[in-house]
């Protein structure tokens, strides 16, 4: 039973350098890393290499130790050349020389029939040693999930709808069989449904017609339409006590390859977007890759911000850096550090606002109008003011002021009764970009998540 | 320009930790931020990008659409003045005339908030809120002409202090502080801020037959006592100066009052220019002049006396209503956060508005009283529309 549901709410950022549909050579960076950092949940890594071992793609690389089933592999074939740690001898970065040719760890594989009689536990114990498992995320928090648990449904949302996201149905296009090979592993791990949520405005990719073990559901409105929580939230709200998961198509993708195929396969076509990317485009890549081979060449101007993932949610990263593993793109936008004479004032349609406070005109140029943001804030951090905005942008029944408020004083109960569960940082990315008094939104979502799961 | 950067600069480190006026820096900081919009970029986890607008462009978006207030202010002051002494003069001498009147108590109000502000940000080390820049501009708009500057330093002060900074300062106060700033001085001098102190007369003589009565207080004097006849029959036989009263002068405003408040029409503008920029909640400035209009006709239907029998919409024109309508009201900060708290609270605000012009003597505006009643209240209707979203989600949990 497939329903269409449109959210009234929302705001798209619209802006220059999306990626056109063509696809660049296949890069091999010379090294590549997996950080800790990249899963919330992760607070004791514990490493099961040294530097100087030889790893092959899905030779396991750590695994939490609050989780100790979960194994964190390589993503490619090589040598562990670093073993990066910070403060407190905390664990950054897993750096792997990488072969000139990928070599995969041999794993269990399963053809289409055997995959029907498959058992559960033999699923489970295939996905959390061979590295995917991590790509299976539990909500509430947002982390990784327990293979101990059993979720009410598995949430899939089939578009991206964050400024300059890739197009899984373009970038996922080959990947067909193993799409659909990892929704029928999800379908054996839950007795509920596995959702997917597409885009009611695209076209049907070729890569959603015709799949089984799943059920379809239609999203029509602007960002955040895209994120799997706002679609939860509509299909059936997490509760306090609730567990469910989600998958991103990447994710899918990967997690059938593992199982048909027995091979830890992390090789993705990602974005290169932004405005001071040259071509923007597709590229492929294995995750983890070092961006700075990806985009050589192609960078307009010398004074940029890397982003891994996209401007709302990513982070900003170095040119000699890595792609987070739950990152399908590369933004590239200009640096922001430069003053504005009376910058506070000055009208202006170049700059993007959602609201229309003298001068700010950007709402005159119609919604095809593509934008050059660069990272300046626009403005010093205030006292909370405006009202009425945030909800203006949360196409949920959340009342995203207060709940901030809530996790700003640590009230557990107030957190809860205000639905924290149902929240991850994406879903009040905007809240953040509106932001008159230009708070730090999302972390302060990820600090309630933390007080709420460890205390 | 680069001159002035050059300078800033550096000044700058003075200002830093372990400058040697360390303590200043949100002075230096505040007025760095008004020449140049900050360098400083999103950080690294997060959004990368921030939407153009800011706190400054916030307020001052609220200043622009009070300046036709402010403007007509000027004039009606310099025009009323000489209809009450009898000149005939041109437009020009009249504005110019009320300038000379209205800016030295705009000046007094900002220089009076702004040291508090400035020193409260020393003291406390938190930035300068902009939110003053309002304030300021609305204390003055509120105040009779006659005021007298000290008077006008003092409300602002205690505005400031009791109003706003002892809750921890802008974003945590809980009346509308130029509301506090106006209550206060007509609690502690009602001499200056009731009475015959609505038209600017200096030492000119007034023409024979003069009054400084507002239409509020002839709307009071007609409608409680039984002998004279309507209200609207008061206002019209109130002629010392002939049709000071008729609707059309009413709703220009081109009566005595206080400076900024008197005109509908110029509130409308800017209540325009709030809807339109998005800046003022349209939800509440609509909801005001509902509860108004259901309590004014509420009271028609049960009239005992005249004033209960005025048409309600002469509420909406007479005395201060269209101004704290769209600029007191409306205050973020003060009025209910949640969306259909906003509807409660407006609607709210405008009946008990009406009720208190029409069965309180002892006030003839009731704008002010019932919207800083309202801020009272504002946190418990946000309470309860708070609680109905944990409620729905909790049934849900349970269904």
């Amino acid at each position: 039973m497939s329903k269409t549901i449109k959210l009234k709410k929302g705001f798209d950022i619209n802006l220059k350098g999306k990626a056109e549909k063509m696809i660049g050579d296949t890069v091999i960076a010379e090294t590549y890393a997996l950080k800790p950092t990249d899963f919330p949940s992760i607070t004791r890594p514990k490493l099961l290499v040294k530097e100087g071992d030889n790893v092959k793609a899905g030779t396991p690389v750590f695994f939490d130790k609050m989780m100790e089933d979960v194994y964190y592999c390589s993503p490619v074939s090589g040598e562990i050349a670093e073993i990066k740690r910070g403060a407190k001898r905390k664990l950054l970065e897993v750096v792997i020389l990488a072969d000139k040719q990928v070599e995969f760890e041999s794993l269990k594989k399963w053809d289409n029939s055997s995959l029907k009689q498959a058992e559960k536990k033999d699923l489970i114990e295939a996905l959390t040693k061979g590295g995917v498992w991590p790509h299976i995320i539990q909500r509430p928090y947002g982390i990784v999930a327990n293979p101990e648990d059993e979720p009410l449904n598995i949430y899939i949302s089939g578009f991206d709808s964050h400024p300059l996201a890739p197009d899984y149905g373009f970038a996922l296009k080959d990947d067909k069989e193993s799409f659909q090979a990892g929704l029928s592993v999800l379908a054996k791990l839950t007795a509920g449904k596995v959702h997917l949520n597409l885009n009611a405005d695209g076209e049907v990719s070729q890569l959603y017609q015709g799949l089984n073990d799943v059920e379809i559901n239609h999203f029509q409105g602007a960002h955040p339409v895209g994120n799997v929580g706002v679609q939860i939230h509509h299909l059936k709200p997490i509760n306090k006590g609730d567990i469910v998961w989600t998958v991103s198509p990447i994710g899918v993708v990967e997690i059938g390859r593992l199982i048909s195929q027995g091979q830890y396969n992390t090789e993705k076509l990602i974005s290169v977007a932004g405005s001071e990317v040259k071509s923007p485009k597709y590229m492929k890549i294995y995750a983890g890759t070092a961006i700075k081979k990806v985009v050589e060449g192609n960078i307009e101007g010398d004074h940029v911000r890397y982003i891994s993932g996209n401007p709302l949610t990513g982070e900003k990263i170095a040119l000699e850096g890595y792609l987070g593993f739950y990152h399908n793109q590369i933004s590239v936008i200009p640096e922001g550090d430069y003053h504005e004479m009376f910058g506070w004032i000055l009208p202006s349609a170049k700059k993007l606002s959602f609201q229309r406070a003298f001068g700010l005109l950007s709402f005159l140029n119609g919604k095809n109008k593509e934008y050059e943001l660069d990272t300046n804030t626009r403005g010093e951090k205030r006292a909370f003011v405006q009202t009425g905005v945030f909800e203006k942008v949360t196409p949920m029944d959340i009342l995203p002021v207060h709940l901030l408020k809530a996790i700003m004083a640590e009230d557990y109960d107030e957190m809860e009764a205000l639905g924290i569960y149902e929240v991850i940082e994406e879903d009040l990315a905007l809240c953040e970009f509106v932001d008159v008094s230009k708070h730090d939104v999302q972390k302060i979502v990820r600090e309630g998540l933390d007080l709420i799961r460890i205390g | 320009m680069k001159v002035i950067r050059d300078f800033l600069d550096k000044q700058k480190e003075h200002f830093e930790k372990g400058g040697k006026w360390e303590k200043f820096y949100y002075i230096y900081e505040a007025h760095e931020t008004l020449l140049y919009s900050p360098k400083s970029t999103a950080s690294a986890k997060g959004v990368q990008i921030r939407d153009a607008i800011d706190l400054k462009r916030l307020m001052m978006t609220v200043i622009i659409a009070m300046v036709p207030c402010l403007l007509f202010g000027m004039w009606n002051v310099g025009y009323q003045h000489h209809i009450a002494t009898g000149q005939a003069v041109t437009f020009l001498e009249q504005f110019l005339l009320g300038a000379q009147v209205v800016l030295p108590v705009v000046i007094v109000s900002y220089a009076t908030g702004l040291s508090i502000e400035f020193t409260f940000a020393t003291i406390r080390r938190h930035p300068v809120n902009e939110g003053f820049l309002v304030t300021g501009m609305l204390i003055p708009l509120i105040m009779p002409p006659t005021v007298p500057l000290w008077q006008v330093a003092m409300g602002t002060a205690f505005g400031v202090i009791i109003g706003k900074e002892v809750f921890g300062g802008t974003g945590m106060n809980i009346l509308n502080v130029a509301l506090t700033a106006r209550a206060f001085l007509y609690f502690a001098y009602p001499g200056e801020l009731s009475g015959d102190v609505w038209t600017y007369i200096g030492d000119a003589s007034v023409v024979e037959g003069y009054s400084g009565a507002t239409a509020l207080a002839v709307a009071q004097e007609f409608g409680t006592s039984t002998a004279n006849g309507s209200v609207l029959e008061g206002l019209a036989s109130y002629n010392w100066s002939a049709g000071l009263f008729n609707v059309q002068n009413l709703t220009l405003g081109i009566i005595p009052g206080s400076i900024g408040e008197t005109s509908a029409v110029m509130a409308l503008v800017g209540a325009i220019i709030l809807i339109v920029t998005g800046v003022g909640s349209w939800q509440i400035m609509l909801s005001v002049v509902v509860g108004a209009l259901a309590a004014g006709g509420l009271l028609n239907v049960l009239a005992v006396n005249d004033y209960m029998a005025m048409p309600a919409y002469y509420h909406i024109i007479i005395g201060g209503f269209a101004f704290g309508t769209v600029f007191m009201a409306t205050d973020p900060v003060s009025a209910a956060h949640t969306e259909r708290g906003k509807w409660i609270y407006g609607f709210l605000v405008g009946a008990i508005t009406v009720i208190i012009r029409v069965f309180n003597p002892a006030y003839p505006e009731g704008i002010m009283m019932a919207i800083l009643l309202m801020n009272v209240f504002a946190p418990l209707i946000d309470h309860y529309v708070i609680e109905g979203n944990k409620k729905r989600r909790l049934k849900r949990a349970t269904v």
